[in-house]
């Protein structure tokens, strides 16, 4: 059953979008202190995305995340989480032991530094993942329904991002 | 207390009296796009309200700042949500309310949209 777009929400939901994925960077950069963190991030950054599948139609929304990039970035995300632990490794401490990132040697204030950085970074890792993830399972699920109801793609006139 | 604190209680109040109304309503209206009214608007209000009583004894700052952005965004995707939910509603042939709807209806093409609401 079709209907009318409607351009009310058409225009809400385009417009949505930055300030969706803005919060879902809030939300990661907060974790360390606060409610908040990579997989909560990814989540929210992911729903971006599902929110322009919903309005504008499957194959829209798979633009903004084309299969070959999110298959790309879903592992990218555990290589960067497990490459931080292994250079910690490298630097002559135990996996994930971030203070090591400073150097042989460094200052007290460097390392405390260098732990905020690790942990920034394997959060980093995990939205990453999560991000991809997220999409992957929306799209492969909602691909099985857009087949099954042979829904057209309505590839906006007015998409006026 | 000081002033500003008793200003912001009197706006929380009013904001959770906005939203004692909302509930009201979507407990008592018939149907679901009336109960949708209510609540749309009624959250809208209310939760704005609330807000902005949360905001006003702290002052300017980043708080505050942050509570502004919350109130806009509720005021721009609540009316948003409640537009796309009505909007789904109709496009699935759900039939508004009428007074007399024990009545036999005349019109055949109503018994396709099964969605009746017993209320």
């Amino acid at each position: 059953m079709r209907t009318e777009k409607s351009p009310v929400i058409r225009y809400v939901a385009l417009r949505a979008v930055p300030f969706i994925q803005l919060y879902a960077l809030y939300v990661l950069g907060h974790g360390e202190d606060g409610p908040g963190g990579g997989f909560q991030g990814g989540v929210i950054f992911a729903s971006s995305f599902v929110l322009m599948a919903l309005v504008y139609g499957y194959g829209t929304g798979r633009k903004g995340a084309p299969e070959k990039i999110t298959d790309i970035l879903a592992p990218a995300g555990c290589v960067l989480y497990a490459g931080i632990g292994l250079i910690c490794l490298l630097m002559g401490g135990a996996f994930l032991e971030y203070g090591r990132l400073a150097g042989e040697g460094a200052s007290e204030a460097a390392k405390h530094s260098a732990h905020h950085f690790g942990l920034i970074g394997i959060e980093a890792g995990v939205m990453i993942t999560v991000t991809a993830s997220m999409i992957t399972l929306f799209f492969e699920m909602a691909r099985d329904a857009h087949v099954d109801h042979g829904q057209d793609d309505d590839d906006g006139e007015d998409d006026d991002a | 207390m000081t002033v500003l604190e008793i200003i912001a209680t009197v706006v929380i109040a009013l904001g959770a009296l906005v939203m004692l109304a909302g509930a009201a309503g979507v407990v008592r209206f018939p149907d679901f796009y009336s109960r949708l009214h209510a609540a749309g608007k009624a959250d809208t209000l209310g939760q704005g309200l609330i807000l902005l009583g949360l905001a006003i004894p702290i002052g300017l700052s980043l708080i505050s700042f942050k509570i502004a952005l919350i109130i806009l965004f509720i005021f721009i995707f609540n009316p948003t949500a409640t537009h796309a939910l009505a909007r789904g509603a109709w496009t699935l042939g759900l039939k508004p309310w009428e007074k007399h709807q024990g009545e036999p209806r005349t019109d055949d093409e109503d018994d396709d949209h099964g969605e009746e609401d017993h209320a």
